[in-house]
């Protein structure tokens, strides 16, 4: 199986409005760890699948999914299980 | 008077159609792509289909022995959960039922998993009695990677993210597994027409 990069890929910027919501603060220049290859990226250089039920964010380096949102119904579901480590700064 | 005429005939056509619409949802009439990832591109020499899980002896096929399989050609509309509805959708495939026949289990439930990694979760009962099929063309042409081809799902009674794209099997289970979308937000079974989208609908 080859995989073709998608059209509808998007880099972490595109969900820079939607992580200051849940946030509160600016989150593209946090730093996740994949909790699949151990890689450090930027949420600013993450890829996004926005073109789906939720958001879909991958590892660039292995593709791995490091977040899941989906926001619907006057909730947000979260799901940060494959990121190991989310750093980002307190001020 | 031919804008009158437009107009009546717009009119007919939205009561007729407001029966087949979902509550929510609006009709489209392209056919947007939805993907939680890269397309997946796979050679139909090395795509396969399984039945495993809750059964004897896992049942497969190549691509080859699949196109063997009787074929039907059925017209749906689909409903997707982020709302577009699309009506009269024609597709070529294998019934769920001619896939299961013969087969016995103790399963209730099932898993779809796919080439690329999705999962989506259903009762045994909603692939079964002409309500699903392993579609292969749409409006009688191959279907596109981008739409799910060489195969996906189709179960037109729920939402569409219950029928996977690039389906690579189904596994037959005894305890219910949520799937990607189920276990973050989205409603475990996802009826249209009772506007399951979210948890708790």
């Amino acid at each position: 199986m080859t995989v073709q990069q998608s059209d509808l890929k998007l880099d972490g910027n595109a969900i820079g409005g939607l992580l200051r919501e849940i946030f509160t603060m600016e989150m593209t220049a946090a730093e996740g760890t994949c909790s699949s290859c151990g890689k450090v990226h930027a949420v600013g250089q993450v890829e996004v699948y926005m073109n789906a039920p939720g958001v879909v964010v991958r590892c660039p380096a292995c593709g791995q999914v490091q977040m899941r949102i989906v926001k619907g119904g006057g909730r947000y579901w979260l799901d940060l299980s494959g990121i190991r480590c989310l750093e980002f700064s307190s001020e | 008077m031919s804008f009158i005429s437009r107009g009546f005939r717009g009119k007919r056509r939205d009561t007729a159609s407001s029966s087949r619409l979902p509550p929510g949802q609006y009709i489209v009439t392209d056919y947007p792509v939805l993907s939680a990832g890269p397309t997946p591109r796979i050679p139909l020499n090395e795509w396969t289909f399984v039945i495993e899980g809750e059964i004897d002896k896992p049942r497969s096929w190549n691509w080859e022995e699949f196109r063997k399989l009787p074929t039907e050609q059925v017209t749906k509309d689909i409903h997707c959960v982020t709302k577009w509805s699309k009506f009269d959708t024609g597709w070529t495939g294998v019934s769920m039922d001619k896939i299961l026949e013969g087969v016995e289990t103790a399963a209730e439930y099932t898993v779809q998993f796919s080439y690329g990694g999705y999962t989506t979760n259903l009762p045994l009962e909603d692939l079964t009695g002409g309500k699903a099929w392993v579609v292969y063309e749409f409006d009688g042409q191959p279907l596109h990677p981008e739409h799910g081809g060489p195969a996906r799902m189709l179960v037109p009674h729920l939402y569409f993210w219950k029928s996977a794209k690039w389906i690579r099997g189904i596994r037959l289970v005894n305890e219910d597994e949520p799937g990607f979308w189920e276990t973050n937000g989205y409603h475990n079974y996802g009826d249209p027409w009772r506007e399951q989208r979210y948890w708790g609908d």
